[in-house]
Formats: structure tokens, sequence, C-alpha cells
């Protein structure tokens, strides 16, 4: 650990300099495009899976980035990874663009500035690789020399995320542990190298539902001990009520609405927001007697996006002749709160 | 005011034999559906309830160690058919299924009309343009325009498959939908207008279903009565009034005090610890281990107590 340090400790005193204030991220104008090809050289479009996104993320903050299959989320925490370049826009971390890294600096915010926890936990792991060798592999890439010293992390990071006792599951591999256990494990790989930054995609959708709560607090308990960022991807706005900070809805590509989780609930100003709070249930036996008014239809494609708001073919409120021309800029509606839509233009 | 009974399940046991033992997956269940309601199976994954349906509908796998009970849908005891009568009589015309995933099901090469109208030509020997109008019916009753019947699965969405999906489960007409997990994958707006849907088509047509799922939020958008199921039995049955304001059994209270509301926020618990293996189940309450209210008798199995109408398997409640 001490040799990646030295290389990245220039980058480690600007940045604490900026940390001070700024945000940790910052995303601005971002667009990530996919190229489709009809045969192998003729460019039949684009997939604008991201097109326009703006957004920070504060020390300490849980953002939840809320929306449907297809909306852009995966994308999006892919390109704030590193994995996916822009067409346009940019990803600052630290006031840096992530594209001006060098390989070493991407490995340095790679390896130890963000931690990732996927999806479906049992496909994240290695089958082959035992509990502990899992955890120590991101040591021995991050240059810890020590076995001793990658084994004392191991166990600390282990009782963090509660896989105790410890020597009961070092030597088990990922199938022997339920879907909960293996979810912790996960989330021990990705503080392990102390980041400032968690990204979770969905860490409990594949999780029973009495699971879930304990998971979420985990990370909850985890963000606030270590002062974490975390970027929490769902399409669970229930959840996201009760574990983020703000929430950032996200619709095919764009961000419509932004708000602080109180206001958001309080006030939902996009007509898209509103559907979805509609259409989640709370178990409520009187659900059952009545229908619910949802916005027919789909989401668009990304290839071909309708002209102006892309929710305008579904929207209930739309504005003829002004939603379907002219795409919405972002109005600020309250303290923090962001809509992109034209029904709030002053 | 309750309904006439439609299917009486009691003491419905499926066993599996496995190498490492046998796998007691639903064990003495007992459960009713009266006419036209809706019976809402909750469960987590492991807890019996997909085995449940295949035990009644009989799609058994090869490792069946045990298989009994009764099973009596209008006076017919399902469980003495032969397995012919069974797949002639039962399947598609009395019970109709709709898998879990079954929005992947189809097949891809196969346009979505001929293979809706399969099961009204197969099973109830309609002709070709008889089953086809029906299907544009059911088509219209579920929401999706007539012309996507000439159209390949792809063309349609996951939301529209799984809406196709039952309205092929509904073109037999049978009594009760059987409906597995039915929009687990599918994102919040579809949900909500399948559910929508599914409203509709119990107010219109009178059909009766048994929903699984373990959404408990999204359960509550059909249910006329719920069943709780916890390591292959049913801990809780109840009427979805009384049971979302006041479940009895402790597993329900903490499975409902783990949902996280938007509209009257609160607390939310988890339950810790997780169930037990099928396998090797513990004596006594096979919540026991995991619960809050736990005491000496707990240790004994807890007989199924019936109060005001509702049961409940908890010594809690004797």
């Amino acid at each position: 650990m001490e040799d990646m340090e030295s290389q990245t400790r220039l980058i480690s005193d600007q940045a604490m300099a900026h940390a001070t204030q700024g945000p940790l991220l910052t995303v601005r104008d971002l667009c990530v495009w996919f190229e489709l090809r009809r045969w192998v050289f003729s460019r039949a479009g684009y997939v604008r899976a991201v097109d326009g996104i703006s957004f920070d993320l504060y020390p300490g903050e849980i953002l939840a980035v809320v929306g449907e299959s297809g909306s852009g989320k995966s994308t999006l925490i892919r390109t704030l990874l590193g994995l996916h370049r822009p067409v346009r826009g940019t990803v600052s971390y630290l006031g840096r663009d992530l594209r001006t890294f060098t390989s070493q600096e991407m490995r340095w915010y790679r390896n130890t500035q963000v931690g990732y926890v996927q999806q479906d936990p049992y496909g994240a792991l290695p089958p082959f690789m035992s509990i502990r060798q899992i955890l120590e592999e991101p040591l021995i890439v991050g240059g810890v020399r020590d076995r001793r010293q990658r084994l004392e992390r191991v166990c600390e990071v282990m009782e963090e995320v509660k896989l105790t006792p410890v020597e009961d599951f070092l030597f088990k591999f990922p199938h022997m542990l339920s879907g909960g256990q293996q979810q912790r494990v996960v989330i021990a790989r990705a503080i392990l190298m102390r980041p400032r930054l968690l990204i979770a995609d969905e860490p409990v959708s594949m999780l029973d539902a009495s699971i879930r709560v304990e998971i979420l607090k985990l990370i909850q308990a985890l963000q606030q001990r270590y002062h974490l960022s975390v970027i929490y991807v769902t399409h669970d706005l229930a959840t996201a009520s009760y574990f983020a900070d703000r929430i950032l809805v996200m619709y095919a590509g764009k961000v419509v609405e932004q708000a602080p989780i109180a206001e958001l609930l309080a006030h939902p100003a996009h007509p898209y927001t509103a559907a979805l709070l509609t259409a989640l249930p709370d178990p409520d036996p009187e659900n059952a007697r009545l229908l619910k008014e949802i916005p027919p239809g789909e989401p668009p494609s990304l290839i071909a996006p309708p002209p102006g708001c892309r929710f305008h073919p579904r929207c209930p409120r739309i504005l003829q002749g002004l939603c379907d021309r002219e795409e919405p800029p972002d109005f600020e509606v309250g303290p923090q709160h962001h809509v992109a839509c034209w029904l709030y233009r002053p | 005011m309750t309904p006439k009974t439609l299917l009486e399940i009691s003491n419905l046991v499926l066993h599996f034999r496995t190498r490492a033992g046998i796998v007691r997956a639903v064990d003495g269940v007992d459960l009713t559906v009266g006419d036209n309601e809706a019976l809402v199976i909750l469960g987590e994954s492991g807890c019996g309830k997909s085995s449940l349906v295949r035990a009644i509908l009989r799609l058994l796998p090869r490792n069946v160690a045990a298989y009994r009970g009764a099973i009596l849908m209008d006076g017919l005891d399902l469980m003495r058919l032969d397995d012919e009568s069974f797949r002639r009589e039962v399947r598609w015309k009395l019970i109709s299924l709709v898998p879990q995933a079954a929005m992947n099901a189809f097949n891809p090469v196969l346009r979505m009309g001929d293979q809706i109208i399969e099961p009204a030509v197969n099973q109830l020997g309609m002709s070709r343009g008889e089953a086809l109008e029906r299907a544009r019916a059911l088509f219209r009753l579920v929401g999706i325009p007539e012309a996507f019947l000439q159209r390949y699965p792809f063309e349609l969405s996951g939301g529209m498959r799984q809406r196709a999906a039952i309205a092929m489960a509904m073109i037999t007409s049978p009594r009760l939908l059987l409906l597995d997990e039915p929009t687990s994958a599918l994102d919040v707006l579809t949900q909500a207008s399948i559910f929508n849907k599914l409203k509709q088509i119990k107010w219109e047509t009178g059909i009766a279903f048994i929903l699984i799922t373990h959404d408990i939020a999204v359960s509550s958008e059909l249910a006329d009565r719920v069943a709780v199921m916890y390591a292959g039995q049913i801990v809780e049955f109840s009427d979805a009034q009384r049971f979302f304001r006041e479940p009895l059994h402790p597993y329900s209270k903490g499975l409902l005090a783990s949902v996280p509301r938007l509209r009257h926020r609160g607390e939310i618990t988890f339950i810790p610890g997780r169930p037990p293996g099928l396998i090797q189940l513990p004596p006594g309450c096979r919540f026991a281990d995991r619960c809050p209210f736990r005491f000496e008798k707990c240790s004994q199995d807890p007989p199924a107590i019936h109060r005001d109408g509702r049961m409940v398997r908890c010594w809690l409640y004797e």
C-alpha cells in the first residue's frame, strides 16, 4: 500500500486541498453514446444511453440514482468508474477530468478511491476463490507485500461487514454462502482499500425482502463511519427514500428531476416522478380496490428518441407545440430542486 | 360475505429426494380459495412457494419422495385423477399457470397469435378461427393492440409479453389462474399497469387468482386473502384487510416492518438470521430461532390456531 501511496501522493495532496470544500465528483453535460454498426463499416446511428447529464456529488452524501431499466443508469455508473469514454461532457474527480488521468492515476482512482458493489453478488465473486483469496486480491494488486498485514486487513473488513466469526468464512467459497452473505463479501471487497466513493448498483434487488434492509443499513453504517460518498443506483424509489439524502430521477438517458428526498416526496414536480410515486404501492389492502393512473406506453428507443421532452408521448400534462418540439432545460422549483419540464418555466 | 369455496387444499405434502436428504418443500399446507377471490402466497426464496405451485398443478420432477394430501376443486378430488385425466381435465381447463419469467418462454420463431391459441385448440378443440377471435378479445382485455397477434415475440416489449402470457393462460377460460411472480422482472410503471389489468380481469371475468410473490407491497394490489409461507408451511392465513393492518405471526410482523413505505414513514427493521434449510428443519417452530417473542413452548411444533376466521401457526395465540 505504501508504494502506491508514494506514487500518488502528489494527486492526493491536490485532492485533499480540493476536498475540503468542493464536490467529490462533478459531472457536466455527460453524453455516452454507443455506435451502432450495420455490417462492419457503415454507421447505423447511436444508442444515446446517457445524453446530457449534470450533477455534483459531495463528500459524505448518499445520492440515489433512480430509473427504470434502459434509463441509462448503468451506463452512467460505468462511465463514473472510467469504463466508458464519454463522447461529450466531463466526469471530474476532485476537480480533475477523468480523461486527463494517466494510466497510473486511473489505477489509483479505481483501486483506492472508488468501491463498486455489483447487483448480482454471486456473479461478482469468482467461484473458484475462497473468501480470503477474493479479499486479498485487491491488496496484492495494491502492493501490500506482507502476508500478515494483508490477512489482518481482510479480517478487519470482514468484521466491519459482520461476516463473523471470521474464521468460519475465510476459507469458504462463494457458493457456500447465502445471498446476503455473498453481498457482504462484495461490500467488504469494495471498502477494502478505504475508498472515498462507493458506487452500489442495485445492491439489494437480488435479495429477499427481509435481508434487503439489513444490507442497506450496513451500507449506511459504513457510509457514516467513513464519511463515504455513496451513489446508490436503484429502480426502487421506496428504498432510495429511506437511504439517500438526494435523488436523481433518470428517464431515457436524461435526468428529469433532482431534489433532496423530503422535498421530492412532498413536491414531486416532473410528471414522470409523479407517475413513479403513484405506481409504487405501500402495503395497504385498499390498493386492491382501486385502479391507478399509469401513463400508457413504454420508454422510448434510445436510438431515435422523440424530439422535445422524451417523456412527452406518455405525459398526461403535455403542452402541445412545446413539449413535443423543444427539449426542456432545467428549472429550479425549490431549494436544490431541479426539474427538466416545461410546466415549470418561469 | 365469504364467496363459495372454489379450491380447497388440505394437508398437501411435496417432498423431494436429494443426495443431501429429503427436502420438505411443501410440508402440510392447508389453503382455500373462494370463487373470484385472489389469494396471495407470500414468502421468501426457498420457502417452498414455487413447489406449492408444482404440487397444485402436479408438475412434478422425477425425484419426488412424497406427494399426498387432498386438493378439491368444485367438489372434484384432483388427487384421485390419474395423470392423463389430470392433464386433460384440469390443466388449462380448470387451472392455468403463468409461470415465472413467462414472458421469456414464448417460442421465438412462432407468431404470438399461433402460440396463444394453442391451448384452446388442443385442450378445448376450438377451431383456429374461433380461438383467434378469443385471442383478440383477450389481447384487448390485457391492453395489447390486436395487431400484435401477427408479430413475433421479439417485437414485443417485456411488459407486453408478460401481458400476452396472461392472455394465453386465460384463453381456455379457466376458473383459477396461478401467477408465479408475474411482475418481478418488470419496471415499476409496467408492473403497476399489469396489476391494473389483473384487477380489471378479476372484476370483469369472475376468475379466481393465486398469486405467488415475495413482494409484500405489490401483493396488496390484488389480495383478498394472504397466506404467508415459511419453511414449507403456511404460518398465517388471513383476509388482506386485517393482515396488512395487524399481522399476527411474528414472521409476518417482521416482513411488514421491513417494507420501506413512501406514504407512512416509520422506522424499518429487518429479521435477523435466515430461514432454515428445508432438509434439516429444526424441531418445534421453524421460525423460533429468529423470533423476538420466542419462549419455552416454541420448542414444540405449534398447531394451526384458528381465530376469528384467521389462521396462525404460533404458540402466542394459543
